[in-house]
């Protein structure tokens, strides 16, 4: 019992959740965007699983890893253009869209990924992210190894929260995305295209999404494989409602959960064999459940969350 | 740009928006055909002759349809409600899982009386198995979305794990596979020789059973009702509480059918791969069919025949069988803005 204690205090562990986190941090970020502008978006799982293929297929081709990276947001925001359209202009069921674009971002994914690998048996590998470690701060003690000794998609995923807090408390944009998902007509009122605002933040939610699944092919893992997001991006909208949409408590949020499986994972090969293996890989997915049924009483959705809006409607 | 209501009797703009719809579906998977180096018209002729072309793939296309009509009611039962059921998954393979735990040999009856048992208790599983997320959504205000999904990695799990132990079977080399459902558990097979088999008629009749509760009975008004305005539903003193848990469990039970007609009809026993994801694609087919029941069975069939087309179609072109895939997500969203472009006009101003 006391080993299933003593996983918490070493620094493997918590490097190895912040690992685990780092997609969830980007997905739920991009979640949180689009949700906070008023636009639910359940593309979120087909969209990671386009961006994990199209930012590592450019690595493969030869590309930089960053520009892998970028071709990952670009595919995204794709996605998240069609999304928006769908939903934003015309207004159509945000919940059959979003599942709609996960289906065809999932299924396109398959199709290109057949077309441009027709021979492969076992999928081909690259070069990826490799951890730099952070001089001082990986010093630390505990949290300094797990927080600085990463890869450098982590460290953008810390960057991002803190951009996303800056920017919705700290700039007119933010202000903007916010209010477009509390009170549109007043956003409209001030001369601002709710439109325009909430496709944005769509597009841009929609490219974080896809980072995060392009951090597992390209820091988590090394190569791309079907099924690889494996409802990553459905936790990642539990998490948003956990966070109770706001940036700082939802990576709390992540990174708990990561923690979590991380232990979960090391308590697998403690309790060897015991407890059937899919008892554990459970857990994360009844987890999320619980911390849903635990913050929902509470939960204070953005006011338009998926109600369309029509200019010139109360 | 905004949208206007359109007067009902624009009679054109029924007919042509969803043809739009079918030929942007078409123009896109015929660019997608041509990138994989092919000819549109040979793949589009090898996908309709592979779904249509011969009695063999009729009945395949039938076949292939029974599961889809099953999960294609439970969405569209539950979506006329706006219960946002993506759930049809986990339900259909509990309800497989209580298929082969009553029906390989724990109960010895007759087939007349075996094979009703077998389905009122898958019904029931599946029933449950969405009530849960229902009373959380009413209880607890906890979206049933994210709960319905995260439920069909939960049931997957425990059916592997189930599949691995209690329900393992003991003659099968090691595989996770369960034992055979028994010969008095199985459905009779419509064309002797041929795959097609009973539970494609219990699909059919099923789809007027709730078309007959959708349209002629006090509850299909009330689910209506709440689907259309909860907050006025209960201002006129519709239970909606009640109502969304009685659509719960129809739609779950609905789409355990699924899973029963799958085991006790086609497949024998419980693997993993029971369903290729028709839990999902019952949502396109619900879409396809704008929620009418009874226009859930064109649709299944419909998304069956691109399935079972595209399977033989890649078997011969050198195109790959995902192409299905892309054409009926693309098709979904397609329907969906074609049939609000029915009802509504866009103004650019």
């Amino acid at each position: 019992m006391s080993e299933a204690f003593e996983i918490l205090f070493t620094a493997s562990f918590w490097v190895a959740a912040i690992r685990i986190a780092s997609p969830l941090i980007f997905a739920t970020m991009g979640e949180l965007i689009c949700e906070r502008a008023g636009v639910l978006n359940l593309g979120i799982e087909g969209i990671m699983v386009a961006g994990a293929f199209s930012g590592w297929f450019t690595v493969y081709m030869g590309g930089d890893l960053w520009t892998g990276v970028l071709v990952a947001a670009l595919t995204g925001a794709m996605f998240g253009l069609l999304h928006g359209f769908l939903t934003v202009p015309l207004g159509l069921s945000q919940h059959v869209t979003g599942i709609g674009i996960t289906l065809l971002a999932a299924s396109l994914t398959y199709f290109t990924y057949r077309i441009l690998l027709p021979e492969v048996s076992s999928p081909p590998k690259i070069e990826p992210f490799q951890p730099v470690v952070v001089p001082v701060f990986s010093d630390i003690p505990v949290i300094g190894q797990a927080l600085f000794n990463q890869t450098p998609l982590t460290y953008l995923a810390y960057l991002t929260v803190a951009a996303v807090a800056f920017i919705f408390y700290r700039t007119p944009v933010g202000v903007a995305v916010r209010a477009v998902g509390e009170n549109p007509a007043a956003v409209e009122a001030q001369g601002i295209s709710v439109t325009a605002v909430r496709m944005g933040a769509v597009m841009a939610g929609s490219a974080l999404m896809a980072i995060g699944g392009a951090f597992l092919t390209m820091s988590a893992f090394n190569s791309f494989f079907f099924e690889m997001i494996n409802g990553r991006g459905w936790i990642a909208i539990a998490l948003v409602v956990f966070g109770s949409w706001r940036p700082g408590k939802a990576l709390i949020g992540a990174i708990l959960f990561a923690a979590f499986d991380a232990y979960q994972i090391r308590l697998q090969q403690i309790t060897g064999g015991v407890i059937p293996y899919q008892i554990f890989l459970m857990m994360p997915f009844v987890l999320s459940i619980v911390a849903l049924v635990v913050v929902a009483r509470r939960a204070t959705y953005p006011k338009a969350l998926m109600v369309p809006y029509q200019k010139g409607e109360r | 740009m905004r949208l206007e209501p359109r007067p009902s009797s624009a009679g054109a703009a029924k007919i042509l928006w969803p043809a739009g719809a079918i030929l942007a579906t078409v123009v896109l998977s015929s660019v997608l055909v041509m990138i994989a180096g092919a000819s549109p018209f040979t793949v589009f002729w090898l996908v309709a002759k592979g779904a249509a072309g011969s009695q063999f793939a009729l009945l395949e296309t039938l076949t292939r349809a029974t599961p889809l009509i099953f999960t294609g009611l439970a969405v569209a039962v539950a979506f006329r409600a706006k219960l946002w059921n993506i759930g049809a998954e986990a339900q259909l393979y509990l309800g497989a899982v209580m298929t082969v735990v009553i029906g390989t040999g724990a109960v010895t009856l007759p087939s007349a009386g075996l094979i009703p048992l077998i389905m009122v208790a898958a019904m029931l599983t599946g029933a449950l198995t969405l009530l849960g997320p229902a009373i959380l959504k009413t209880k607890f205000g906890v979206d049933e979305v994210v709960t319905t999904l995260l439920l069909n990695f939960i049931v997957l799990l425990f059916v592997s794990m189930l599949l691995e132990g209690p329900l393992k079977d003991p003659m099968g080399m090691g595989w996770p596979q369960s034992k055979r459902v028994v010969a008095d558990a199985q459905l009779p097979r419509l064309i002797k020789g041929k795959r097609l088999h009973f539970g494609f008629i219990l699909a059919i009749a099923s789809a007027i059973v709730v078309w007959v509760i959708m349209k002629k009975t006090t509850l299909g008004y009330e689910m209506r009702a709440v689907g259309h305005n909860a907050e006025a539903a209960r201002f006129a003193g519709i239970p909606v509480n009640r109502v969304i848990a009685k659509t719960a469990l129809l739609s779950g039970g609905l789409a355990a059918l699924a899973g029963f007609s799958e085991v006790t009809g086609l497949k024998g026993n419980l693997t993993l791969d029971l369903s290729p994801g028709y839990g999902y694609t019952g949502i396109v087919v619900a879409m396809l069919a704008m929620l009418n029941p009874l226009g859930v069975i064109a649709a299944a069939i419909f998304v069956a025949g691109i399935f079972v087309g595209a399977d033989a179609m890649s078997r011969s072109a050198n195109v790959p069988s995902y192409i299905a895939e892309v054409m009926v997500a693309t098709s979904l969203l397609t329907m969906v803005a074609a049939i609000m472009l029915m009802r509504y006009r866009v103004r650019w101003r």
